[in-house]
């Protein structure tokens, strides 16, 4: 037996992969099938959709523009570029409680984080506290990698770190014409990676020994290590607000976390009253036509406040639910070719 | 050499060029030069014998390579888009990312370059090394050496057996005639032997052979690829000329059989032997989806350019409506900020390089990759695979499969392609009486019969294990019964299988005697005794069939053993072979859980023996005794290469006049007396196409006359009849030729081949005569063959018309179901056949290329008007019937036959647009009596004026013009030698093959790769339509929301096995339904599934798609604080899945091979993004962890997903239960349990054959030929009768 199967030796196998006849599933798209999915996929979004909704409009947000551009605006005085160090003062009232905890944004509108050499400009190296960087930084950073009278490298490097947002706020409920701070909470603010595993500052202590030979970047007023020189924890590198900033945006329209409002009185919300908002009005936006703004928001599970989703799982669904029943009368007038 | 001069190497380097190049060579020994150096050696211009196929060496592979890469246009993009990358203004990736695609691709291709050229260096090696025997001075003695040893002027030795190392001129055989017998069947798959003999009058010291000796000069042709001729002379010392040909050369790589040894002088060695030049790499054909695909691509550029314009545009108007410099706004290192004219002019670059996926350059891989799957499958279909001769489909074009399943015409040669080519003796006509060989009719009919009594008896027969066709123990044990046993099992099996249709009975080579013509002969023989001088006509008939041939007559003892591979450059350098060894040697691994074979199989293993020895023998005594017993006396095998003069010979054997021996010299026949008569052969006129007809000039023992036999077809005969046979018959000459002609019309129009027998005595002063100028033909180096001819055609007068013989070539299993089937498909069928019209047509009938209703146009005519005339009225009377509405719903189907003649003048220039207009209004079309160049020349017609897909498929080396002139050339390996199958894209071992071949694989191949590569276009524009869409958030200044790494593991990990997969597998309808409905064939017809129209519904959908997967993202995350990296996680999941699940929608078959790389990609793509976004240095460092943990990413996901997907599946839906295509409608069929789609099947086809009957005859039209007069079906399965059949 054995010789006869070696005769054969360009006998194909008769297996059912070889001979393409594995056992398939055949699906085959027909009405019946669909009609039924149709209607399960229509009512199962049309449910999201009023879940997503009731959460959307849960959510409180109070949106506040003050680029200065009007020249009622409070802030119409900073918006000239040509003066500095101006700080204007927002007034502004809150019907009802938002609740907390109040998450305390500042926008930016018509600013293009996402330009592409913007978004390369800066240097993961320098930013992980590695001190090799700080003596080369990443080419990338052109024209931010080397400044300063005897063009010594620029640390943090690069476009984005120079351009960091640098208008700050203080808060204030006005109680009866007395001006009561709202305490802000700057931790917790950036990502938890960024903060304990991407940004490190350099093992030097102190840090500025770190900095010895580098300059600082064009725009800044202050060096990388003395960004908030109260807490160790949020200075150089790991300053909360660089790394929200360094987190590029990904439209030119866009909203950064700035603080919390988390703390005392306050942590279960804004109540209802009058309220200042003290600007120190630093950052320049007529150069792009851009707008400035701070956002006071409260988040639920899907994040912050959008209906879009909601409307669209609505409307997807209910377009399943008129589709069934066209498919329906098609159904009822072609027949199957099935049957036939 | 002591001394070292550069300019005597150059001038004997350019001596050698112009020795090389000299149309002329004249080769001396080598010997008595042996020992000295390399610049005395008088043959040292001509290559060794080494051979080397291997394209690269190691030193230079990389750049070599490298070369050949860049040969192709797509890889030279690829290289230009990385270079680009370099350029500092305007790279939009890091550059070194962005060699990894091109770096992949070329890494991939060279690999596989590597690999194969491995391959074949290990086999040269392998050759080069073999052990062969050269004569060597010093040992006077042939000493063993490697084959790579050999040179140009050495002596070889070839033992029994043995391959030959280089072309040898045959000088000394063991022979005593110094014959030597040889095999090609390494070259050109020729099983049967072949005679080479010396070279007459050169080695003096019999018997052994003293290579010192040899003294003379050889004179040679050129090397040329011609394997059937061969051009040389010897030039002896005395200066005497003596001329050799291809009869004396061996060939390097054909083995020698039956001789001990076989010594020769090295001609031609290494790569100019004629088998190395033979030796020619796989073709390259491009096909039609290819062309219509690279239009397309450039579409895709066309779109690319556009868009980057767009950008560029973009980028110019949005810079332009910036009222200052803003702070993200990044200077050039000069710290000055770019113009806007110039920053967008770089960003046209820019865009490019980030659009670039945009061209499908993976594509041209992939589809590389899905025909080599599609070719594995095809190889390894087992209907294909023909058990008798162990072989499968070969495909030696590996990039035309998807051509397979748009063919809308086929040209098929009829001869073994048709037919067995295996032929039977069926009837004969001596002096004008015909013996019609009733009995033998009969016993065919009967083996045809399932359930036959023989059977029983052949069952009954003891089996034990060491029977003979284990080939050890063949040589010793008396083998002829089991084997005879063997065969007629097959026989049988063979005969089951088909037995409802006509002409396919089983091979059957016995004949039984007609008893009249039996009685005729011994009556004859009886005569002859009593007065020995006069010669019976019946005697001389029979005598010419057993000598009029050139049958080798080899004894069983010699059988060759099984040939084992040769492991040479013969085999084919096609990559794809060792691709599917590989996955062979993998898949036979699980041939242990693979269900039992079947019965047949195992029948099957009785006839392996049979392929050596394809006619079972005839029991000697001539008398048919029961079939049971026959037994071999003396193991007489006859091998020839041609098979009606196998078919002859048997029959004469039948008749007791049996062919012992044949050597050049001699004939030896028994007659039936017992009486063994040697004739000397004087000469052998050869069988060309341009005599049609052989002659074999032999001296009789007896009489001592010179008698000319002469074989040929009718009409090459029947003008150069002259003097009537012998003188007592006189007054009958000219009725016989009369009723022989007419029992020749009546064979014909039976479907028998015929051939005429003549006798003609040549006197001896005429011999004389004749003989010195065909020594002078000989001789001759230029035209020889038209010299030879015209001999040839000199002493061919005034012959003696002896009879004619009827031989069958039954037509081989299940052909008129496949060409029933192929015109079912749409498919129009045209044969072309070098036979006479009326067997044409008879074939025709038979095969169901022609069928009883229908309107056959005969178009025969002598000159060229009439021709003109006919063809106008003709055409204006189709055209007529076509039109007239009243046929409609009724036009019987139109079939043309023409005849050889006719078709020249139809093919001429001025009347070649009316011929095609028309032919394409037939349904089939019969071409005779044609020409090999005819044959090509009506295909390229056809194809270049039709504009259709063309498939030729034929078996012989006359069907090398026209395999060659369609889109696809399939070859037949059958009887005839493998020129057919050399020339071919695709060799198949039988007719019927064809119809799985197209109707099944060739409908996958096409929709699986039409559909791929459609999906190929819309994966990549869907995918960077999302890259595009960001640019107008970005500036247009060609961010990628997407890290780079991801962007690029997109096409090159994550989504390029699923098409790949889909391309190589998906199943549209099962093959059972596509072969019960061959109408199916007909969606790949013409434009097919792949279109203009299809190309850009799906580029829309892409465009439509990739919308939705952007702007729900968007929506959903406006105005929030999300970053870039997270926003384009949610982007990159959703498009994955979106084109992971549009595939799917496209996907009709879902097997656990679909299932694992479907949910494979999607896993491995997480999996791959998961790890990449842990890696701390990515910009998107944990954003899809972040993501994952975030409700709002799954909430996109799923609605983004339907939405996109909505349309087009709400589309397939509709289609389906609307309008749905015969594919769907098939696919419904598909559904169905076994049985009852049989049953559907057949009622299906039941209707349409009822149909096909009950439609109403019309009247028939006044066609300038009367139409074949319609006869009932019924006797369509049957026998062909003879109906009237006028021309």
């Amino acid at each position: 037996m054995v010789k006869e199967e070696n005769e054969l030796v360009n006998r194909p196998d008769n297996t059912a992969f070889t001979q393409q006849r594995l056992p398939a599933w055949q699906p085959m798209l027909s009405a019946g099938i669909i009609i039924p999915g149709f209607v399960l996929i229509g009512l199962a979004f049309i449910g999201i959709g009023v879940a997503l909704l009731i959460t959307s409009r849960s959510i409180q947000v109070l949106e506040l523009d003050y680029t200065g551009e009007d020249q009622d605006s409070p802030c119409f005085r900073c918006s000239d570029p040509a003066v500095r160090n101006c700080t204007c003062t927002l007034q502004f009232s809150n019907d009802r409680l938002i609740e907390g905890p109040v998450f305390f944004y500042y926008g930016l509108s018509n600013y293009f984080q996402n330009y592409r050499r913007y978004g390369v400009s800066r240097d993961d190296g320098q930013l992980y506290g590695d001190l090799s960087y700080f003596k080369e930084p990443y080419d990338q950073c052109e024209p931010y990698r080397f400044g300063g009278g005897n063009n010594q490298p620029i640390v943090p490097c690069g476009s984005i770190a120079n351009s960091m947002f640098n208008d700050t706020f203080r808060l204030f409920q006005n109680i009866n014409g007395q001006r009561r701070e709202v305490p802000l909470d700057g931790k917790g603010i950036a990502w938890w990676t960024d903060y304990n595993i991407k940004f490190r500052n350099p093992t030097v202590t102190p840090l500025r020994d770190a900095f010895n030979g580098t300059v600082k970047p064009p725009f800044w007023p202050r060096p990388a290590y003395e960004l908030d020189t109260s807490d160790p924890a949020n200075n150089g590198f790991i300053n909360q607000d660089f790394l929200v900033w360094m987190r590029t945006a990904a439209l030119p329209d866009f909203r950064k976390l700035y603080r919390r409002i988390t703390e005392g009185d306050y942590a279960n919300g804004l109540p209802a009253g009058n309220y200042s908002l003290d600007i120190s009005y630093n950052y320049p936006v007529m150069s792009f036509s851009g707008r400035k703004r701070v956002v006071f928001s409260n988040v639920s599970w899907m994040g912050g406040k959008n209906e879009f989703l909601g409307i669209a799982y609505l409307v997807i669904g209910t377009l399943c639910i008129v589709m069934s029943v066209v498919m329906l009368i098609v159904y009822a007038k072609f027949k199957f070719p099935e049957e036939e | 050499m002591a001394w070292w001069n550069p300019l005597a190497q150059i001038r004997d380097a350019l001596t050698g060029q112009r020795v090389r190049e000299n149309d002329l060579r004249r080769l001396v020994s080598n010997l008595p030069y042996e020992g000295l150096g390399k610049k005395k050696q008088p043959n040292r211009h001509f290559p060794g014998n080494s051979i080397k196929t291997t394209k690269y060496t190691l030193l230079f592979f990389i750049p070599l390579n490298l070369f050949e890469q860049f040969h192709r246009l797509a890889n030279i993009y690829f290289v230009g888009l990385a270079i680009l990358n370099f350029v500092p203004v305007v790279n939009a990736f890091e550059p070194e990312v962005a060699l990894i695609p091109i770096c992949v691709i070329l890494s991939l291709t060279a690999l596989k370059d590597a690999w194969e050229d491995f391959r074949r260096y290990q086999s040269d090696k392998k050759l080069n090394n073999m052990p062969c025997f050269i004569y060597s001075r010093k040992d006077k003695q042939f000493v063993e050496r490697r084959w790579k040893d050999a040179r140009v002027g050495d002596f070889v030795k070839a033992l029994c057996n043995e391959i030959v190392p280089a072309d040898l001129l045959l000088l000394h055989t063991s022979d005593r005639n110094g014959m030597c017998h040889i095999e090609t069947s390494n070259l050109d798959g020729e099983t049967n032997l072949k005679e080479r003999k010396v070279v007459p009058g050169l080695c003096v010291t019999e018997p052994d052979f003293e290579p010192e000796s040899f003294n003379s000069v050889v004179v040679c042709e050129k090397p040329n690829s011609n394997l059937n001729y061969f051009k040389c002379y010897v030039e002896k010392p005395n200066e005497e000329k003596v001329g050799a040909g291809i009869g004396s050369l061996l060939l390097r790589g054909c083995t020698v059989r039956n001789t001990d040894h076989a010594v020769g002088f090295v001609v031609y060695a290494g790569h100019e032997t004629k088998s190395m030049l033979n030796n020619n790499g796989t073709r390259y054909k491009r096909s039609k989806l290819e062309r219509k695909l690279n239009v397309d691509v450039i579409f895709c550029v066309i779109l690319l350019l556009a868009m980057c314009l767009v950008g560029a545009l973009g980028h110019f108007f949005w810079r332009q409506a910036l009222p200052g410099v803003p702070p993200y706004l990044v200077p050039n290192s000069n710290g000055q900020v770019d113009s806007p004219s110039l920053s967008s002019f770089y960003m046209f670059f820019s865009m490019i390089i980030l659009l670039q996926v945009l061209i499908p350059i993976s594509l041209y891989v992939s589809i590389e990759l899905v025909k080599i799957g599609q070719i594995f499958f095809i190889t390894q279909d087992i209907d294909l695979y023909d058990e008798e001769t162990d072989s499968r489909i070969q495909c030696k074009a590996l990039n035309i499969t998807e051509d397979l399943g748009q063919i809308e015409y086929i040209f098929s040669d009829k001869t073994g392609t048709l037919t067995e080519n295996k032929m039977v003796f069926r009837r004969c006509s001596i002096m004008g009486t015909e013996y019609p060989h009733k009995e033998n009719a009969i016993r065919l009919a009967v083996i045809d019969e399932p359930e036959s009594e023989e059977e029983v008896i052949y069952t009954q027969q003891p089996q034990s294990p060491q029977h003979g066709w284990s080939l050890d123990a063949e040589a010793s044990s008396p083998e002829g019964t089991h084997r005879h046993h063997g065969s007629r099992q097959k026989n049988k099996f063979a005969g089951n299988a088909q037995s409802n249709v006509a002409f396919s009975s089983p091979l059957e080579t016995e004949v039984i005697p007609d008893r009249k013509l039996l009685g005729q002969v011994s009556v004859a023989e009886s005569t002859i005794s009593s007065s020995s001088q006069k010669m019976d006509p019946y005697l001389d008939f029979f005598l010419a069939l057993a000598i009029c041939n050139t049958v080798v007559v080899s004894m069983a003892t010699a059988r060759r053993q099984r040939t084992h591979k040769y492991p040479s450059s013969f085999q084919s350098t096609n990559p794809l072979d060792n691709f599917s060894n590989l996955l062979t040697k993998a898949s036979s691994l699980r041939k242990v859980f693979a269900p039992k074979r079947d019965r047949s199989f195992s029948d099957a293993s009785f006839k392996e023996d049979d392929r050596f020895n394809p006619f079972p023998k005839v029991d000697d005594s001539g008398v048919f005794s029961s079939r049971g017993q026959t037994v071999e006396s003396n193991g007489r095998n006859y091998e020839a290469e041609s098979p009606d003069e196998a078919a002859l010979v048997y029959a004469a054997k039948a008749y007791g006049f049996i062919l012992l021996s044949r050597t050049p010299d001699s004939v030896t026949v028994r007659l039936p007396s017992g009486q063994v008569l040697v004739f000397e052969v004087l000469d052998t006129l050869t069988f060309d196409s341009n005599r049609k007809r052989m002659s074999v000039l032999v001296r009789h023992p007896i009489t001592k006359e010179c008698v000319l036999y002469t074989k040929g077809a009718d009409y090459s005969i029947m003008e150069l009849l002259g003097a009537p046979y012998a003188e007592h018959l006189s007054g009958n000459q000219k009725t016989v030729v009369a009723d022989t002609q007419y029992h020749l019309d009546c064979y014909a129009k039976e479907g028998l081949r015929t051939l005429c027998f003549t006798k003609k005595v040549v006197s001896a002063q005429d011999y004389n005569v004749w003989s010195v100028s065909r020594q002078s033909a000989m001789a001759a180096i230029d035209g020889r063959e038209q010299l030879i001819m015209d001999t040839a055609v000199q002493l061919e007068t005034n012959l003696s018309l002896l009879g004619a013989t009827g031989i069958e070539d039954r037509l081989q299993e299940g052909v008129p179901d496949t060409i029933l089937a192929l015109r079912e498909a749409g498919i129009k069928v045209w044969v072309l056949t070098g036979d006479k019209l009326e067997t044409a047509v008879n074939i025709g009938y038979a095969c169901r290329l022609l069928e009883d209703e229908d309107l056959v146009i005969n178009m025969s005519c002598k000159n060229k008007l009439v021709c003109t005339s006919i063809l106008d009225s003709t055409l204006e009377e189709v055209r007529r019937y076509g039109n007239d509405p009243r046929n409609v719903d009724t036009t019987p189907d139109i079939s043309l036959v023409i005849d050889g003649h006719t078709l020249a003048m139809l093919l001429s220039k001025d009347l070649h647009g009316r011929f095609v207009d028309l032919a394409k209004r037939c349904r089939s079309v019969l071409c005779c009596r044609v020409t090999p160049l005819q044959k090509s020349g009506m295909v390229k017609l056809i194809r270049e004026k039709l504009k259709v897909m063309t498939l030729a498929v034929g078996d012989g080396a006359n069907d090398v013009n026209m395999i060659q002139a369609a889109d696809i050339g399939i070859g037949i390996s059958g009887q005839e030698g493998m020129q057919a199958v050399m020339a071919s894209d695709f060799a198949i071992s039988r007719f019927k093959h064809l119809k799985k071949l197209l109707l099944v694989h060739g409908h996958w191949c096409y929709t699986r790769l039409a559909n791929m590569i459609i999906y190929f276009f819309f994966k990549n524009l869907a995918n960077v339509n999302l890259l595009f869409w960001y640019q107008f958030f970005c500036g247009f200044t060609a961010t990628a929301m997407l890290d780079y790494w991801l962007l690029i593991f997109f096409n090159l990990f994550f989504t390029s096995a699923p098409p790949i997969m889909f391309g190589i597998m998906d199943r549209d309808v099962s093959a059972e339904v596509l072969l019960g409905v061959p109408e199916l064939y007909r969606t790949g017809q013409g434009a097919g599934e792949y279109r203009f129209c299809t190309f850009w519904i799906s580029m829309l959908d892409a465009f439509y798609q990739s919308l939705v997967c952007f702007f729900i993202p968007y929506l959903v995350y406006k105005d929030l604080d999300v970053d870039v990296f997270t926003f384009g996680m949610p982007l990159n999941a959703v498009s994955l899945i979106t084109i992971l699940l549009h595939l799917s929608i496209e996907i009709k078959s879902w097997t656990v091979v679909h299932w694992i790389i479907m949910l494979g990609s999607v896993a491995v793509s997480f999996i791959l993004t998961l790890l990449y976004t842990s890696c701390i240095t990515c910009n998107s460092y944990w954003t899809l962890q972040k993501q994952l943990a975030d409700p709002i990413f799954y909430l996109i996901c799923i609605i983004t997903t339907v939405v996109a997907l909505l349309p087009r599946y709400t589309f397939h839906v509709m289609r389906n239960s609307i309008a749905p295509s015969p594919i769907v409608q098939a696919r419904h069929l598909d559904r169905l349990d076994a049985s009852t789609k049989e049953v559907w099947i057949k009622e299906w086809r039941g209707y349409r054959g009822a149909g096909a009957v009950k439609r109403s005859k019309l009247s028939d039209p006044p066609s300038p030929n009367n139409p074949r007069t319609p006869t009932s079906p019924d006797n369509l399965e049957n026998e062909i009768t003879l109906t009237s059949f006028k021309i």
